[in-house]
């Protein structure tokens, strides 16, 4: 048994993520971080101070552990976002903004 | 009901009749009372979907023929959807995010409740509701206590493995640990095992004997024993073993949790030296039971109350009243109690604002729910010697990375003596979440108790260009 089974899930093709420059398939209904708990993957982000790795903790917004840089933009819920085909989510180091040099 | 993303009304500037604020159990239950009334409604909600954090399912696009299998009482919400999707009184204002409500003043001289919303990032994502009278059908989020190891990827909260299982259909791992205290963590591992993770242990702090305190207002629940009888039986046809009077005291690995301990407690919740046990596995759940989320209200100076287990809810009257004049609240906005009591009080709430007497039914459940909401409460209250498995390197405010042994430094060596001065001395509770995922353990660290509501001028992250904007 798997969720999907147990539901009668028949979702329609999956989409294609980037993490981390890496292909990830995305069925379409699932946020970024389901997408990534899928694959396996639990951690992407990096914390600012002890540089130790954080993924979804709440799931709902909450916690604000699950940030990470999605197409570009830093700090990004991925709890919250739907994966759409083509995302790039990468790996937030620390503050995520390294280009302000603060 | 239409639904809408975008800004409401017709430019008409319509005032709406009621705005219910959270489309869980009490808002879908308000919203369609009201309607029922022939009162015009706005039902806002930060979701995309109706349900809440209670009836949170799939979206469409993942076909799920049999949604109702990760849920009780799946009819009762099936029906709500029917009857608010006929209904041309309620508009459903989905992804909205109410920031701050504005006090309306009463009578026909006075001007209308405005709720203030965000929709996105750009400076256009905003929105305001204005209504005559406003529901806060806000709910709860989880409390935790740490642990060391409990920041490590694979450690998630009990609801949100069952938030991110009930909407995307997806596991936090094969064998999954539940732990902490209330009955969530059995509805939690109910779900886990039906959707076919193995739950090696659910590891319960306390000892159930609380219930036992309880016995007139357990007969008075039935619907609430069978419930726990449900998860039960499916827990045990699982081979899932439930440890009572046990804690997981740390959890292990590097880069992932790979293991947990497990050690018995005494009754002041301290761990028993040397009985310490290993468990393997790749994720771990927890929760400590569930704090109301009432920062809209306290803003507008609500009186609360603060329950058996100092949680701070809304204090309101038998008809869902605040002591606001025009805002009402219901479900776990006014103290946890489960979805069949927020349905009630949402009923309870519609009445009243229609200007209609409390239904009987009702009430009679709110009265026996609320009895047994009490008894849960007092029977999961956190034994105080739960800090003692909370080495001075755990860190205790995950967003700023703030220690125990930091703030118990500011609390035996610079005097701190409540969560307000070891926030601004630590920055323990000022980071992302605001202390929603912390505050309870800073203010047990800091000695003192839950005490006053949480103030949060903003209740969620605003753009500032959507602050910046002229007034609508």
């Amino acid at each position: 048994m798997d969720p999907l089974d147990l539901v009668g899930a028949e979702p329609g093709p999956a989409r294609t993520i980037l993490f981390d420059g890496r292909p990830v398939p995305a069925l379409p209904g699932r946020t970024l971080a389901a997408a990534l708990w899928a694959d396996g993957v639990l951690a992407w982000r990096t914390t600012r101070g002890g540089g130790r790795p954080r993924g979804a903790f709440c799931g709902i917004g909450q916690c604000f552990d699950c940030l990470a840089t999605v197409n570009g933009r830093p700090n990004q819920r991925l709890c919250l976002l739907p994966a759409e085909h083509g995302d790039t989510v990468t790996t937030q180091e620390g503050h995520g903004r390294a280009d302000l040099d603060v | 009901m239409p639904t809408s993303t975008s800004e409401p009304g017709d430019g008409s500037g319509a005032v709406y009749d009621l705005a219910v604020v959270g489309a869980g159990p009490a808002g879908l239950a308000a919203a369609d009372a009201a309607a029922g009334f022939g009162l015009r409604v706005a039902l806002v909600d930060a979701g995309s979907r109706l349900g809440g954090q209670y009836y949170r399912h799939p979206g469409p696009e993942l076909g799920a023929a049999r949604p109702g299998k990760l849920h009780h009482g799946w009819a009762v919400f099936a029906r709500l959807c029917e009857r608010l999707a006929a209904s041309p009184l309620v508009d459903h204002l989905a992804g909205h995010h109410v920031w701050a409500v504005e006090a309306g003043v009463p009578g026909e001289q006075g001007r209308p409740w405005r709720l203030h919303a965000t929709r996105g990032p750009g400076a256009a994502d905003r929105a305001a509701v204005p209504a005559r009278a406003v529901l806060l059908a806000t709910g709860a989020h989880e409390r935790h206590l740490p642990f060391p190891g409990w920041t490590l990827p694979g450690v998630v909260t009990a609801g949100g493995a069952q938030a991110m299982l009930k909407s995307s259909l997806v596991l936090p791992g094969r064998r999954v640990v539940v732990s902490g205290s209330g009955p969530l963590l059995l509805a939690a591992a109910s779900s886990l095992v039906s959707a076919g993770a193995k739950v090696p242990a659910i590891v319960e702090a306390t000892s159930y004997l609380g219930y036992a305190r309880g016995l007139p207002v357990l007969a008075g629940n039935p619907a609430k024993l069978a419930e726990g009888a449900s998860h039960g039986a499916r827990l045990l046809r699982h081979g899932v073993r439930l440890r009572r009077g046990s804690a997981v005291v740390e959890a292990h690995g590097t880069d992932r949790v790979t293991a947990v301990t497990v050690a018995r407690l005494d009754a002041r919740w301290k761990p028993v030296p040397g009985s310490g046990r290993r468990i393997a596995c790749d994720a771990l759940a927890i929760g400590h039971g569930l704090v109301p989320q009432i920062e809209l209200a306290a803003e507008l100076g609500a009186e609360t109350v603060t329950g058996p287990d100092g949680a701070v809810a809304l204090k309101v009257d038998a008809e869902q009243r605040t002591s606001v004049p025009g805002l009402w609240a219901a479900g776990e906005t006014c103290g946890v109690g489960g979805a069949d009591l927020a349905l009630a009080e949402g009923v309870l709430a519609a009445h009243a604002v229609a200007g209609r007497p409390a239904p009987a039914r009702e009430t009679a459940v709110r009265r026996r729910r609320r009895a047994f909401a009490a008894l849960m409460a007092a029977a999961h209250v956190p034994g105080p010697d739960w800090t003692g498995w909370v080495t001075d390197d755990t860190d205790v405010c995950r967003c700023e990375e703030v220690p125990a042994g930091e703030i118990r430094a500011a609390v035996e060596e610079l005097g701190a003596g409540d969560a307000r001065t070891v926030k601004l001395l630590t920055r323990a509770g000022m980071g992302w979440c605001q202390g929603r995922m912390c505050g309870p353990a800073v203010a047990r660290l800091s000695g003192g108790g839950a005490g006053r509501p949480d103030s949060r001028p903003l209740s969620c992250p605003v753009p500032l260009a959507q602050l910046a904007e002229p007034r609508d």
